[in-house]
Parts: C-alpha cells; structure tokens; sequence
C-alpha cells in the first residue's frame, strides 16, 4: 500500500474522530492548556525577538513595496481559497476568486498589483477549517501550535488537509510537484509565508501593542479573538452575543 | 521636586475646575460621530496635557458608557452567585480598569480618521451603528460597530465595541472567565488582577 493510501485512511480516521467528537466538542474547551500556554509563551518571545523588529523595519519601507507585497502573498492564497469556495458550493465566489486570481496574475504582474479589486472580483479568503466549519463541524478543543499560533483541532485537521491536496501552491512548492511545467522548492514556500506573516504583524503592529498593554490574560484575550474572528469568517457575518446581554437587561 | 510640585499643583487645579458639561444628540448615528469627534478633536489638542486628556475621556466615558451593565456582562453567570458588596467591590475596580485601558486604546487610535456609515436597528433596546476608522500608513481600514443600548431613547449609551467583527465584551468576558475557571471561579483572585492593573 502506497504513503499516500496510508496518508488518505489516517486523514480519514482523524476526520471520523472529530465527526464522533463533534457532539461534545466546544472551541472553548482547551486540548492541554498548560502546554499550550508554555508555546504561547514562546510564541511571544519569538514574536519579540524576530518578528515585531522585522515587521518594524517592514512598515518603514516606501508603500507601493508593502502594497505589492500584501497583494502578491494575497493572490497566492486565492489558490487555496478557490477549491475551498467549490466545496462549500459557493459558485459565485468561486469564479470571482478564479477571476481575481487570473487577473492580478497577468495584468497585475504576477499578484503585486490589484486590478481585479477595481474590477469588482471579491477575493474572500477560505480554508479547509472554514469549509468544515461551514458544513456544521465544530472546531474541537483549542490549542496553541508553535510559530504558527492558536488552532483548533478541525483547523489544524484542516490546515494539514489544505496543505497536502488543497492548496496548488503548497503542492508545487513544499511538496515540490510539478504542476503544468511549474515547479518550486520548500524555501519558495517558507519565503510565502514568512513575507505573509510579516505583512500581517506590521499592518496590526497598533492592535498588537494595545492588546498587550490593555490585557490582564493575554492568553485568554489571544483565544477569544481567535475563536471570534474563525466563526465570522465561517459564518460570513459578525460574532455577536445578543443573549448573553439580552440576560442582562431581563 | 519642583516636577513633583507642578505635577500636584495641576491635579489639584484640574481638580478645582469644573469640566465642560457634555452632551451628545440623542439619535444613535449622530451621537456617535459628535462623541468620536469631540474625543479625537481632545486627544489631538497639543495645548491640554495629558492629564487633562484623561479626565476628558474618562468623563465623556463614564457619561456615554454603561460601564455598570458592561462590567456585569463581563463577569458572566457567576455574577448570579456573588452578594451585593462583592459586586460593588468589583464594579467599583472594573470602573477603574475600564477607564484606564480605554484612555490607552483612544490614545493608540486617535490620530486616524474616523467616519460613521449607518445604523441598524436590531430591537427597541438596541441600536448598531457601523463606522470605519480610514487607511493609514501605519494600518488598513478598520470597521468599527457600536453596540447602543437605546431603553432610554433621550439617553443612549455604549455597550460594546466591535472591532473588525471581534467584540471587545467579549474578548473582556473570556479573559475573566478564563481567570475565573483557573482559580475555582474565585471572584477575589480576579478583583486582585484587576487592581494589580490599575496600580501598573
């Protein structure tokens, strides 16, 4: 029996678990919080240390640089969002992303630019998680990965998914296939998400410093924020808690 | 020592002059556009200092915000099992802790451009009014939806903030709680987090 065939059951099986799991599994549950408080940690010394002082220097180079960086990571990761749209039978935005993707790709000069936004194409990014999460699946326990940072187990379930059959980027470049004479290596793939994580931390570099300042349980605000921001992405609409204040005023 | 004397000398003349009386529109979209205004046009004022920054928004803060209701809502069901001076011992310190970290959070944003793009009625007590805080060099777009509580239409009053979609109630309420079930939901561990923060 092939890896692969071996890859696909193990999937399988992990996907079943979290189905039977389902039931009982609340985000806010934890899968181990103590470890996972312990990455956070260095999560946080890593962000000090490497991330925040690049993403420093990141936001103090000319716009038109940052612009074009954030539009090139941006196109790159419509690859993915593309078959997750077709999954969650999302046709229209399926073509949109498919549109945007062909057009920054050629008239935006391979993604640095952004002509497909003036065209009107929506380019909603989407993973497997979100996919799941769309068909009813909760996110199960919660954990913190190192570097990569707060997850759930369908996300991460889902993120490894993506990565291995999903993402066509990730396929020609950490899995180094050849896709119609396109080919990649690992560093390509690494250098994608660095600059994506870079672009990121320097666009929020205010919501990170206020968030640190202003929390008494930064761990605790981190995972709030982060369930919040997966279940408005998987609903497509803002998190709100209308019973828990309409409670309040009974 | 003469820092220290013309510190205690402003607070006290702070202290004797009365602060303006403010008062916002009534109707939820208007209110919040002149509050954020008069909040922005403060922070940016290079002839106040910072203590008189301060006092201005925590006065148009402790006008405009339910701080009472939000402060109970952060505390969640246990907020059921705790007698009267325990929550008073809590609301008073909340009030404080609030106070504090809004001043920092409307001072990290106050150099943006602010704009209010509509309201939703959601039911006869609340109100969402949507803004965005506008493109910097130093940050995208942001949207910002205000959470009204409009039981008293003559006197509306903010309940939460909801930043990109993510709500500040209830970032505050699971960072409580978290503290809250790691302690045998002991109230007084999180009243001693809370006045270590306001002491820092």
């Amino acid at each position: 029996m092939g890896i692969k065939k071996i890859q696909i059951i193990i999937y399988a099986i992990i996907l079943n678990t979290l189905l039977i799991l389902n039931a009982n599994a609340q985000s806010e549950n934890e899968c181990f919080e103590k470890v996972s408080r312990g990455i956070f940690k260095f999560n946080q010394g890593f962000d000090n240390v490497i991330l925040e002082p690049v993403a420093k220097v990141y936001n103090k180079l000319p716009e038109p640089i940052r612009n074009g960086t954030g539009n090139f990571t941006s196109n790159i990761a419509t690859l993915l969002s593309i078959p997750n749209h077709l999954l969650q039978g999302e046709i229209r935005l399926a073509g949109h992303a498919t549109g945007s993707f062909l057009v920054n790709s050629t008239v935006g000069i391979l993604g640095l630019g952004n002509p497909a936004a003036a065209l009107g194409l929506e380019n909603q990014k989407e993973d497997l998680g979100q996919t799941l999460g769309s068909y009813g699946l909760e996110g199960g326990c919660y954990f913190v990965l190192p570097i990569l940072g707060p997850t759930t187990l369908r996300d991460s379930f889902g993120m490894v998914v993506d990565n291995n059959y999903l993402d066509a980027f990730a396929r020609i470049t950490w899995h180094e296939k050849e896709i119609k004479n396109l080919s990649g290596s690992k560093i390509d793939y690494v250098g994608v998400k660095a600059a994506t994580a870079v672009d990121f931390r320097g666009d929020n570099m205010t919501n990170f410093e206020s968030l640190e300042k202003n929390s008494i349980d930064l761990y605790a605000a981190t995972k709030s924020l982060y369930l919040q921001d997966r279940s408005k992405k998987i609903k497509n609409k803002s998190s709100s808690d209308d019973d828990a204040w309409s409670d309040l005023d009974k | 020592m003469k820092k220290k004397l013309i510190f205690l000398l402003s607070v006290f003349i702070l202290y004797l002059a009365p602060l303006k009386a403010v008062t916002y529109n009534s109707e939820p979209k208007i209110f919040i556009q002149e509050l954020v205004d008069d909040a922005i046009k403060t922070l940016s004022d290079k002839s106040l200092t910072e203590i008189e920054k301060n006092e201005f928004i925590e006065k148009i803060a402790t006008e405009n915000v339910d701080i009472k209701a939000l402060g109970l809502y952060t505390l969640g069901q246990i907020r059921k099992d705790l007698d009267e001076k325990t929550i008073d011992t809590y609301q008073n310190l909340f009030q404080k802790y609030f106070l504090k970290s809004l001043t920092s959070r409307l001072t990290d944003y106050s150099s943006q451009k602010f704009e209010v793009l509509e309201s939703e009625q959601k039911s006869s007590n609340y109100t969402i009014v949507k803004s965005k805080i506008a493109e910097s060099v130093k940050s995208p777009e942001i949207k910002v939806d205000w959470r009204i509580y409009t039981k008293n239409p003559q006197k509306p009053l903010i309940r939460d903030l909801i930043v990109e979609g993510l709500s500040l109630a209830r970032t505050q309420k699971e960072e409580f709680a978290s503290i809250l079930n790691s302690n045998d939901n002991d109230v007084n561990v999180l009243i001693e987090k809370l006045s270590e923060f306001i002491s820092n």
